[in-house]
């Protein structure tokens, strides 16, 4: 089993023949997904990869039957592409862009107060059920069908750990990047939540990074609600106050948002922290055993 | 991006929030001249820089005569200011403002945020003005008020409202009136410019009953810079590492720090993982640098070049996982760097992910001196053995 996407999902690319765009529509189209419809304004009744190009989501929507949406378009596009994709009636949309104002995002989480819209970054490498559907940037080869959940609010690192998972011997059923921007659509509790009702999901692995006290709430929502086991990793122990480190949110200000504190949080709730990175996979196979 | 004080207050005054009367003097000969046209006795020197606590550092200095404002600017300008916020070496001042000084009745804080949980500007406002925020929030939580803004109707005045009524003492009725417009003018400039923060701190109620921001702090998000052109010519390059500053330019995200081993990365969460990893292995990181998602070969080179130039690093480890940086490009760009400058410390490379086997060939093949780990945890021994060898 998986959350959110799977074998049914039929994803629309917007900003498909972007540089970006058009080099993830290939290898997403590589890895078996769905693309069944691309969006750049202006360029609709072309083909790209043999994919239709559409003038507007609501288009792709009326012709393809699309539910899911992954969005490649320019910071200073993009929080009217994902606007555009919500309003649309989009289950699921997947925003890679990295850079949106963040003005721009306050006004985006606005809008999608009354939608029935799961928005899953921006600022992230998207969304994969191994084996199924891969609708994001993510390598597909690192990843194998199993149990374990990831959601991780990183990209690179969550290949790390992924790759370690793989090789300790966990496949994943849905692996998630909710996005590295201080304002982000869904939170670690929104998936938590999803896993603990997916019967093909025996454990998570949370990976965390400095910013925000979205770690803290997540390890809260665990100790009441969460039933099943959670290792947990967290980036930024050697990082200074006060500096952005590449991700807009991870950034510690006004004594908020330390490492330490989330991993005492974490600990807390009795949820397992590998403290170094290199002992992921080692700390998965001690706390789930040897599948 | 920050601002220095006196620019956020000449925003500050078009947009009608008062600030005290004052000018800005970056050679001391101006000093006198300066001072004489500003209203006082007394006036107020305020070293001009990014870092906070000027005050407590000794960079404002209040003076009651013409000299004294003279001797105050020769005493700072030019010299470095040391503040809890900037390290021991301190950071060179360059300017300093001179202000009329005034007579303060009451000191407040007031601010504006976004709120990440709720994603919504945030204003904050607190009585107990003049002090860290973070302190009053930690021993006096009851004294720091909020308003969170709908981000569509915006600043609404019973919001003001509901910050300045909850004063003991309450304010006169003027003050009342005053607080309010800077209240909307402080969300209007936030919005207008595209701040991460304004902060005033002190705002102050005078003897005479007017609201005046003492102090300005504005922060510019970074994301935001390609539709306020105008600020960015504001930007004071003077304020920045010279190595961070070279990285900015070439658009890498990169941040000097105390250590000796140099680590180029892909990605901003494995780059401070590796940073973590780095120091567990007993060693302690000189930068972080992520080289991007998508790096190209001529950001890598660029990337491996501020590392090369960082006289401190003894030993440098690159960690790639190939994802949309395929290995190969690394490689290329490892080698571009290499074949202008020689590389006098070991090098830690450990490549996993797209196009890992023509990466290690390319590297393989070159001239290159280099020390292969299989994973993560052999990366962080590596350069461990290396640091503590070499010194």
């Amino acid at each position: 089993m998986s959350i959110l996407v799977d074998e049914r999902t039929r994803v629309v690319v917007q900003g498909i023949t972007g540089r970006e765009g058009g080099f993830h529509t290939k290898q997403m189209l590589d890895y078996k997904t769905t693309v069944s419809a691309g969006v750049t304004p202006g360029k609709g009744g072309r083909k790209f990869e043999g994919v239709p190009v559409y003038n507007s989501v609501q288009e792709a929507v009326d012709k393809e039957g699309i539910n899911v949406s992954c969005i490649f378009v320019p910071p200073p596009f993009a929080a009217d592409a994902i606007m555009e994709a919500a309003s649309a009636g989009l289950g699921v949309i997947v925003c890679i862009t990295e850079g949106i104002p963040i003005l721009d995002m306050t006004k985006v989480a606005n809008f999608l107060k009354d939608k029935n819209t799961v928005l899953i970054g921006p600022n992230c490498p998207g969304i994969i059920s191994p084996g199924k559907t891969k609708v994001g940037i993510m390598p597909g080869s690192i990843h194998r069908p199993g149990d374990m959940a990831v959601i991780s609010r990183s990209g690179t690192l969550t290949y790390e750990v992924v790759d370690q998972l793989t090789r300790a011997g966990f496949g994943q059923s849905t692996c998630i990047g909710i996005g590295g921007d201080p304002i982000v659509g869904t939170t670690f509790i929104d998936h938590l939540k999803r896993f603990k009702d997916d019967d093909g999901t025996k454990g998570v692995v949370l990976i965390g990074e400095i910013g925000g006290t979205a770690e803290e709430e997540a390890a809260d929502y665990i100790r009441q609600e969460f039933n099943k086991p959670v290792i947990a990793f967290i980036a930024g122990r050697t990082a200074p106050p006060g500096r952005r480190m590449g991700h807009a949110g991870a950034i510690i200000s006004g004594g908020q948002g330390k490492a330490e504190d989330k991993i005492k949080a974490l600990q807390e709730a009795g949820i397992t922290v590998a403290l170094n990175l290199a002992t992921l996979g080692e700390t998965a196979l001690s706390v789930m055993g040897k599948n | 991006m920050k601002l220095h004080e006196f620019q956020a207050k000449d925003i500050f005054r078009k947009f009608g929030i008062a600030v005290p009367d004052g000018e800005l003097v970056t050679d001391i000969n101006q000093a006198a001249g300066v001072t004489r046209k500003i209203n006082g006795p007394p006036w107020v020197i305020k070293a001009q820089v990014h870092a906070g606590g000027r005050g407590k550092g000794g960079g404002v200095i209040i003076t009651n005569t013409p000299d004294q404002a003279v001797s105050s600017a020769k005493a700072l300008i030019g010299k470095p200011l040391v503040t809890k916020q900037t390290g021991a070496d301190g950071v060179m001042v360059h300017q300093v403002l001179v202000e009329e000084g005034l007579e303060i009745d009451r000191e407040f804080y007031l601010s504006m945020v976004i709120d990440r949980s709720t994603a919504m500007p945030t204003m904050i406002f607190s009585q107990a003005g003049g002090m860290e925020i973070e302190e009053v929030a930690e021993k006096t939580p009851e004294l720091v008020l909020k308003e969170h803004i709908d981000p569509i109707a915006g600043w609404m005045p019973y919001q003001a409202r509901n910050l300045i009524y909850k004063l003991d003492p309450p304010l006169s009725s003027e003050s009342v009136k005053s607080m309010m417009s800077a209240m909307a003018s402080v969300y209007k400039v936030f919005t207008t410019f595209d701040c991460s923060l304004v902060e005033i701190n002190p705002l102050v109620t005078t003897k005479q009953g007017k609201v005046v921001a003492l102090d300005a702090k504005m922060s510019i998000d970074d994301n935001a810079l390609y539709r306020q052109k105008n600020l960015v010519e504001l930007d004071d390059p003077r304020e920045k590492d010279p190595l961070e500053l070279m990285a900015e330019k070439h658009n890498l995200n990169y941040i000097r720090l105390d250590g000796n081993v140099g680590a180029m990365v892909n990605g901003a969460g494995l780059a401070m993982a590796t940073m973590d990893v780095i120091k567990l292995a007993g060693a302690e990181p000189a930068n972080f640098l992520d080289v991007g998602g998508g790096a190209s070969e001529e950001m890598i080179k660029n990337g491996f070049e501020i590392i090369l130039k960082d006289s401190r690093v003894k030993a440098i480890l690159i960690n790639i996982f190939g994802g949309i940086l395929r290995c190969d490009v690394l490689a290329r760009g490892v080698l571009a760097a290499a074949e202008k400058t020689s590389i006098p410390v070991p090098l830690i490379v450990r490549l996993e992910g797209t196009n890992v086997d023509q990466g290690r060939e390319i590297l393989k093949n070159s001239d290159l001196e280099f020390l292969v780990a299989k994973d993560l945890s052999e990366a962080a021994e590596m350069v461990a053995n290396q640091v503590s060898g070499a010194s």
